[in-house]
């Protein structure tokens, strides 16, 4: 048997921290720093959420609850560190933050798992709801509507690192992150990792096999809270700030977006949703009001067409990659990428038209001043977004047709 | 007394308004086996439908055309969202309802804005009904305990009385024994989604204008209702409607009562310092727990009995 950290994964997690450690080299400016922090903080929430949907199949609608209470307890130790009153370095903080979302996930786990499928989607959300709606109450440890500020230099200059510097910070969540990362990969190598594959995919055998269910449930939500609180940790270093809206409901449906978007059913699917989601919310709300309203409709199409996210779409392709054939494929999927570009601008334009409607006749709209109140500009994204429609419905027979065609070659050359 | 009783009046229309939601909840849960995440959002959407239809035909042609439009929403909703996800399996479903729940929220900013829309009661029924002791009962109050019953009480001669209440029962438990003879068990499962989502947009109509219509209002009834149904037991309409009523009453008077833990040590003559680490603890009042109460309570059921007051089954 190979050991779980055999020579290609050692190499490859290898790279990736090279990788963590040029990234600052690879661009310039605080806003590529601060959003590359963010990612590192997403990587780990959404990775152990997807320990809970991928792996044990629990949907949870509060996680974000673990990674509230962690970055809240981790608020009150650096302030202590501050006082005086304990002593603990700064760059093992996020310690502090998991084994809180550890004993948070301890307590509240016992009530949830001890139901599996959509009961538990529904208590893990009134159990959210109970600690957000807490969090409003208990003034002392919550902070009221304020929160809780912190200031991560008290814990003073150890070995030259002050974390006063938003690089030095960026080291810290990439150094945790991949800490993190092999962590949970780690996990899913062990027998508790397969028997949470177990459970998700059928409790009744697992049980027969003499697991009790409930039990590995149970542990899978602890350790998901560790992460997340880990996470929620790295969180209070970075903003210096928790608010209860850290641990509320939106937050918790944040991570399900990433993780789903990403993709559940592999490993690596959430750190791409994690990626992707932090760009595509920090590029877009600067650009538009309306990026809620992309940002679900983007998560509704990927469940009806592509339910395993974007991981799906990748592995999708592999075969067809292997077996050389993507030179046939990749001319339909030019074709649908136009069309389908087309389609997009016109719902866009529409969309942002009806945003800014009422706010003046002139409004400016992918640069361009365009006058509201004239029928032409509404006519002409309808147009496009309708004769857009049709054409991708047409270029979409394409790709059909060219995976037709590839689909005997591939089970012929045994990829398939 | 006066208190008591008007606090009861209140915790009953709002209790049946909760079982309006969570009944139509129920049903689809129990056919489809579908939680739908987005049923408070169709209740938000019977709100702001009425409102705008009502503004240019009136309130009383609204309280009709709102739910059937709502309705008509939930069946394409069904149709061609739910039917295509169903192969996925229960958490695509699920994610499906949630994703949808998210859109509703933004296409209704959209349109009506992020501020409250000035949905009102209609000024036929915007007079008291009675006087009780000193409170004044407003007629609209009455007005929507008398549409809820009406309508619980249709909706229990449908399901029970009726060639059709029969078919969807027969569903509910042997879908194939129901295709087998002959219906099309997926279009009963189509309408029953409706039927639910109008149930909810009725009870957004009713809503609406006692409470307030605002984006926010799907998110701060989804969860109680959620609560609701877990409480009294999944797929269960008895234990729902009990559950509706309990809850509903809860939410009421706590909201009403100003008690805290300090007034309760105050009265068997203990007094806590104000300079003492737990007064902040014992100062709280109950109805500054009120919003906790419910999930509390949830949590307290789930420990106890983990299939809630009437459910059958474990899960």
């Amino acid at each position: 048997m190979k050991p779980v950290f055999h020579k290609s994964r050692l190499i490859f997690w290898g790279a990736v921290a090279i990788v963590f450690l040029l990234l600052p080299y690879g661009f310039s400016g605080g806003f590529a720093l601060s959003m590359a922090s963010q990612m590192g903080i997403a990587i780990i929430f959404a990775l152990s959420y997807n320990m809970l949907l991928g792996q044990t199949g629990l949907l949870s609608f509060g996680h974000a609850v673990y990674f509230g209470l962690g970055a809240f307890m981790t608020a009150h130790a650096i302030n202590w560190v501050g006082d005086g009153r304990i002593w603990w370095p700064i760059t093992f903080m996020p310690l502090v933050g998991g084994l809180t979302g550890m004993l948070f996930g301890l307590v509240l786990g016992f009530v949830t798992t001890r139901r599996a499928g959509t009961p538990f989607a529904m208590i893990s959300l009134g159990i959210a709801e109970m600690v957000a709606a807490s969090a409003l109450m208990f003034t002392t440890f919550f902070g009221g509507e304020g929160g809780i500020a912190t200031d991560r230099t008290f814990g003073g200059e150890l070995f030259g690192i002050s974390y006063g510097p938003q690089i030095e910070v960026f080291y810290l969540i990439a150094g945790w992150c991949l800490v993190g990362m092999i962590g949970m990969f780690a996990i899913t190598q062990t027998p508790l990792g397969r028997m949470a594959n177990a459970v998700r995919d059928n409790p009744e055998r697992a049980k027969f096999v003499g697991y009790n269910p409930t039990r590995v449930r149970w542990l899978m939500m602890t350790l998901a809270g560790f992460f997340a609180g880990m996470a929620g940790s790295l969180a209070t270093i970075n903003y210096e700030i928790v608010t209860a809206e850290t641990l509320g409901l939106v937050a918790s449906g944040n991570v399900v977006l990433m993780a789903f978007i990403g993709g559940i059913g592999h490993f690596w699917g959430p750190i791409v949703g994690a990626v992707f989601v932090t760009y595509l919310q920090s590029a877009l709300s600067t650009y538009t009001q309306a990026w809620l309203l992309y940002f679900g409709l983007l998560f509704l199409i990927i469940i009806l067409f592509s339910p395993g996210g974007m991981a799906n779409l990748v592995t999708l392709h592999k075969p067809a990659l292997r077996a050389h054939l993507m030179k046939r494929l990749l001319p339909s999927y030019a074709l649908a990428a136009a069309t389908g570009a087309l389609m997009l601008t016109g719902f866009v334009a529409l969309i942002e038209l009806l945003y800014s409607h009422g706010g003046g006749d002139l409004v400016s709209l992918f640069g361009l001043e365009v006058d509201t109140s004239s029928t032409l500009t509404w006519i002409v994204p309808v147009a496009l977004f309708v004769v857009g429609i049709a054409l991708f419905r047409w270029a979409l027979k394409f790709v059909r047709r060219a995976w037709d065609e590839i689909t005997p070659q591939l089970q012929a050359s045994g990829v398939v | 007394m006066e208190f008591f009783l008007v606090t009861l009046l209140n915790s009953l229309s709002y209790g049946l308004l909760l079982f309006m939601l969570s009944s139509g909840l129920t049903l689809i849960f129990s056919m489809m086996g579908v939680l739908n995440f987005a049923h408070a959002s169709f209740y938000m959407l019977g709100a702001y439908l009425a409102y705008q239809t009502g503004a240019y035909i009136g309130f009383w042609p609204a309280l009709f055309i709102a739910p059937i439009l709502v309705g008509m929403l939930g069946a394409i909703t069904e149709r061609y969202g739910l039917r295509t996800v169903h192969k996925f399996g229960h958490v695509a479903e699920l994610l499906f309802t949630f994703g949808l729940a998210y859109v509703i929220e933004e296409v209704v900013h959209l349109i009506w804005g992020r501020a409250p829309v000035d949905y009102r009661v209609p000024e036929a029924l915007d007079f008291t009904l009675f006087t009780l002791f000193t409170t004044q009962y407003p007629a609209y109050r009455a007005f929507m305990m008398l549409i809820s019953v009406g309508m619980l009480i249709s909706l229990f001669l449908l399901l029970t009385r009726t060639r059709v209440g029969m078919v969807v029962q027969a569903s509910l438990t042997h879908p194939d024994m129901v295709e087998s003879l002959g219906h099309n068990v997926p279009r009963v499962f189509m309408m029953v989604f409706a039927g639910g989502c109008a149930l909810a947009g009725l009870a957004g109509v009713l809503g609406g204008n006692m409470f307030i219509t605002e984006p926010g209002m799907a998110f701060a009834v989804g969860s109680i209702v959620f609560v609701v149904v877990v409480f009294g037991g999944m797929g269960s309409l008895a234990g729902a409607f009990v559950a509706s009523l309990i809850i509903g009453s809860l939410q009421t008077f706590s909201v009403a009562l100003d008690f805290s833990m300090l007034s309760l040590l105050g009265a068997v003559g203990v007094s806590v310092s104000e300079e003492s680490n737990w007064y902040g603890l014992w100062s709280i009042t109950l109805s500054q727990t009120a919003p906790v109460l419910p999930y509390l309570l949830m949590v307290l059921m789930l420990i106890i009995r983990p299939r809630g007051l009437m459910g059958t089954r474990e899960s």
